[in-house]
């Protein structure tokens, strides 16, 4: 009797903690979905308040649950979310409480887990066990987030440096190029093509970073009084590479252009001319053998508008604030299997001062992480054969 | 339930207003003048400074004053993609607690800039964070989200390719933020409590990096103003509905700041321009003066007893009659300045780039500099004044001087 008893007793206090365990990770679950509910201009902000004070008071043991969260959610729920496992780790670690640390180890290690999720994972871990973490990027060179492959990559440029430093250059330059193989920001780039361009081994950079190097180019058309930026001059309706049109100084005609710079640089006014109060248009082929979502990296001082197989992606019209590499992320970009037809529109204004000169832009394929996505140059090869003169881009 | 109990006992003596807190871009009157005792006129790394704390990374935004707490907040990464939140304790320069998040916009700026231009807003209660990427972020004063808003999200082509500087500015619980560049630009008034825009107007296209400045019972039935300034010039509306007073259409920089003494607006126009509002009407207001002579550089203008005070590009502080405009003397200090001075116990602090603190004692016919302090550190960011102590911070550190 009393072992029924104890049975009995023991079976009501599992059932119970399951059913408050079970209530806390519903409840857990709607919050989640109430904050993930975000959207733009502040919609479902004032549910999502209510919902992000309850989240972040909720037991650290959650932790893992709201890192998977971030699968789904915007760039703008992803920071409620990290604003509600920041204060949790805070709370726990100040009233002396532990963080799941096997569970963050597993969850920054499974790549399919979310990028940032996962950086975010292992900045905890930092805080309560720098040696595991540190243990984990050597395998981080090629990871889909760039914040941990960029930890990887410094590891190994420290690394190389050594080996240089110690007069072993065939060691520096193969650790150095693996170095190379997961650098996708500039500054790490140019950290490591220096000393490899002493060692000796020059690097492609215009494919590294995927710039556009060969295009059709055609202009001047009118941009006095920025008239041109919202004109819809004939290369916007369609594109023939054999067309002739009437521009702002006479006929004008495509005509090829290509660079040779290691950042892509297209220089209109040293390679054409500085028209001042001037549109031109640029055009490529970008080759895709699969369809595929790509992100269009551009740097230009002037005004600008790209469109993709005839669907306008941006437009910015700001000129002369400063260029710089990825000074533009469009992103989102679909790819359809063949041929992509690039459209890049470029205007000039009027200004005379000094430093409102340039007429320039470059332009890269690439993953979200900035790591470059090659036009299939095999695929441009076979499909050479059809017409490619003539490509309608109906303006959407 | 006891550790929660402490926890919040804790926030709550941490958090006890002393009335003096300096709680946004120039003060919580866009002033920038602290009231309280004097701050040490000078300083050194082994006088008067009470705690030097480490950042995480850059910053132009100053730091903000609230209670027993200093907020501040820094840009890290190699694209200045992550955004950081600090709180440090006023009394030990502990840091109590850092939030950080990931730039939902544009973070391209100047190399000199950062994205980290905007100093944080608070009304006491929360911590109101801007950024050049037009994120905006509310935190209660222990470090708790309530609300986010991506605004470069909303509105993708208000950035500017070398940053956007304007500071949020809280008028009647309303939260105004001013995001112009050539291309998209707009202000907006955001309720704090919901982090929804109350209202949103259209501005000039136009870069600019002007922060509002605050015309206390400028409006017909006594209530608040906010200037907003541009390169047209200013438009004074009103803090609940977005809707223009009147306004000053002959032109601003986009630079410096306008700031306000009683009634009357010096706006860096044509030099600097001083305008009383038409009591009671919503025509243009009256123009007092202009004075070319004393057009200020980056720093915006000051008005401290009955002078104003404006420095130029050489680095020379113009005091002038408030009344007139004329010029009564100048003062060569070393520059250059990107920082603007605030003032404190008949004191005007001035912070160079270098990170040079000359303490300047203003006179009726001249000033004289009253002290020094050199923090040796690049100091872009305008600093905070609270308690009898001035609060500066550069890319690497803040620092409390204090005696």
């Amino acid at each position: 009797m009393q072992h029924k008893f104890r049975v009995l007793f023991s079976f009501v206090v599992l059932a119970g903690a399951m059913t408050t365990t079970g209530f806390a990770a519903e409840k857990t679950e709607a919050l989640l979905k109430t904050i993930k509910s975000v959207g733009d201009r502040g919609q479902g902000n004032l549910a999502a308040t209510r919902a992000q004070r309850a989240l972040s008071k909720v037991d650290a043991a959650e932790l893992p649950t709201i890192l998977q969260a971030f699968k789904g959610a915007d760039p703008l729920a992803s920071n409620w979310l990290r604003g509600a496992v920041e204060s949790i780790a805070d709370r726990e670690l100040k009233q002396g409480g532990k963080l799941p640390v096997s569970e963050l180890v597993a969850f920054v290690v499974e790549r399919k887990n979310v990028p940032r999720a996962r950086r975010l994972a292992f900045e905890l871990l930092q805080r309560v066990d720098g040696k595991k973490a540190e243990s984990l990027v050597p395998a981080m060179l090629d990871d889909p987030s760039p914040e941990l492959r960029r930890e990887a990559v410094s590891r190994l440029i420290d690394a190389a440096k050594g080996l240089e430093d110690e007069g072993n250059k065939e060691g520096a330059t193969t650790v150095y190029s693996k170095a190379l193989s997961g650098a996708v920001e500039d500054d790490q780039v140019k950290a490591i093509v220096a000393p490899l361009k002493k060692l000796g081994t020059k690097v492609d950079l215009p494919r590294h970073f995927g710039f556009l190097t060969q295009w059709s180019i055609v202009g001047p058309f009118d941009n006095r009084d920025r008239v041109g930026f919202a004109a819809v001059y004939p290369p916007e309706k369609s594109v023939d590479l054999k067309a002739s049109y009437k521009g702002q100084l006479g006929d004008v005609k495509w005509a090829p252009i290509s660079t040779g710079d290691d950042y892509g640089l297209v220089d209109i006014a040293k390679k054409i001319k500085n028209y001042k109060g001037s549109t031109m248009y640029a055009t490529a082929d970008f080759f895709s053998d699969r369809k595929q979502t790509v992100e269009i990296r551009i740097g230009t001082p002037n005004s600008w508008k790209l469109w993709v197989n005839g669907k306008l992606k941006f437009a910015r019209e700001e000129y002369h604030r400063g260029m710089k590499l990825d000074q533009y992320k469009v992103q989102a970009i679909e790819l359809e299997p063949g041929r992509n037809a690039i459209l890049f529109k470029i205007c000039q204004n009027e200004q005379t001062d000094s430093w409102a000169q340039r007429y320039q832009f470059q332009i890269r394929v690439c993953d979200t992480t900035g790591t470059a996505i090659l036009s299939d140059d095999k695929l441009r090869t076979s499909l050479r054969e059809q017409p490619t003169s003539k490509r309608r881009l109906a303006v959407k | 339930m006891h550790r929660f109990l402490s926890l919040g006992l804790a926030i709550v003596a941490a958090t006890m207003f002393t009335g003096a807190d300096w709680l946004q871009f120039r003060s919580a009157d866009t002033t920038g003048i602290a009231q309280g005792p004097t701050p040490p006129v000078s300083w050194s790394e082994d006088e008067n400074v009470a705690w030097k704390a480490e950042l995480p990374g850059r910053g132009l935004s100053g730091a903000i004053v609230i209670g027993d707490r200093v907020i501040v907040t820094a840009s890290s990464g190699f694209e200045q993609d992550r955004l950081h939140v600090l709180c440090f304790s006023d009394k030990t320069g502990e840091k109590l607690w850092e939030r950080q998040f990931w730039a939902t916009g544009r973070t391209q700026t100047h190399k000199k800039m950062c994205v980290v231009t905007p100093t944080p807003a608070s009304d006491g209660k929360h911590i109101f964070a801007f950024f050049s990427s037009n994120d905006l972020v509310c935190l209660d004063l222990a470090g708790d989200l309530m609300w986010y808003r991506a605004l470069g999200r909303d509105f993708p082509n208000a950035s500017n390719s070398l940053g956007m500087a304007s500071s949020p500015i809280l008028v009647d619980e309303t939260l105004i933020v001013q995001v112009e560049s050539d291309d998209d630009a707009f202000a907006t008034g955001i309720n704090i409590e919901t982090g929804i825009a109350r209202w949103k107007i259209d501005r000039p296209n136009k870069a600019n990096w002007t922060s509002p400045a605050l015309l206390k019972g400028g409006a017909n039935d006594g209530g608040n103003l906010v200037l907003l300034q541009s390169s047209k010039g200013v438009s004074a509306i009103l803090p609940r509905t977005g809707k223009q007073l009147w306004s000053y259409d002959e032109g601003a920089s986009t630079i410096p700041s306008s700031v306000v003494r009683g009634n009357t607006v010096f706006v860096p126009s044509h030099g600097i321009t001083a305008l009383r509002p038409v009591p009671g009407g919503e025509s243009a207001p009256e123009l007092l003066w202009q004075q070319s002579s004393l057009a200020p550089s980056t720093a915006s203008p000051f008005v401290y007893d009955s002078h104003l005070f404006t420095v130029n590009r050489a680095g020379v502080v113009a005091c002038a009659d408030l009344k007139t405009g004329k010029r009564l003397w100048q003062l060569r200090l070393k520059g250059p300045f990107t920082s603007s001075p605030v003032a404190a116990g008949g004191h005007l602090f001035f912070f160079n780039e270098k990170g040079l603190g000359q303490v300047v004692k203003p006179g009726a016919k001249s000033g004289t500099i009253a002290g020094e302090g050199d923090l040796g550190e690049t100091i872009l960011a305008t600093p905070a004044i609270a308690n009898g102590a001035v609060y500066v911070r550069s890319d690497g550190h803040l620092w409390k001087i204090a005696k």
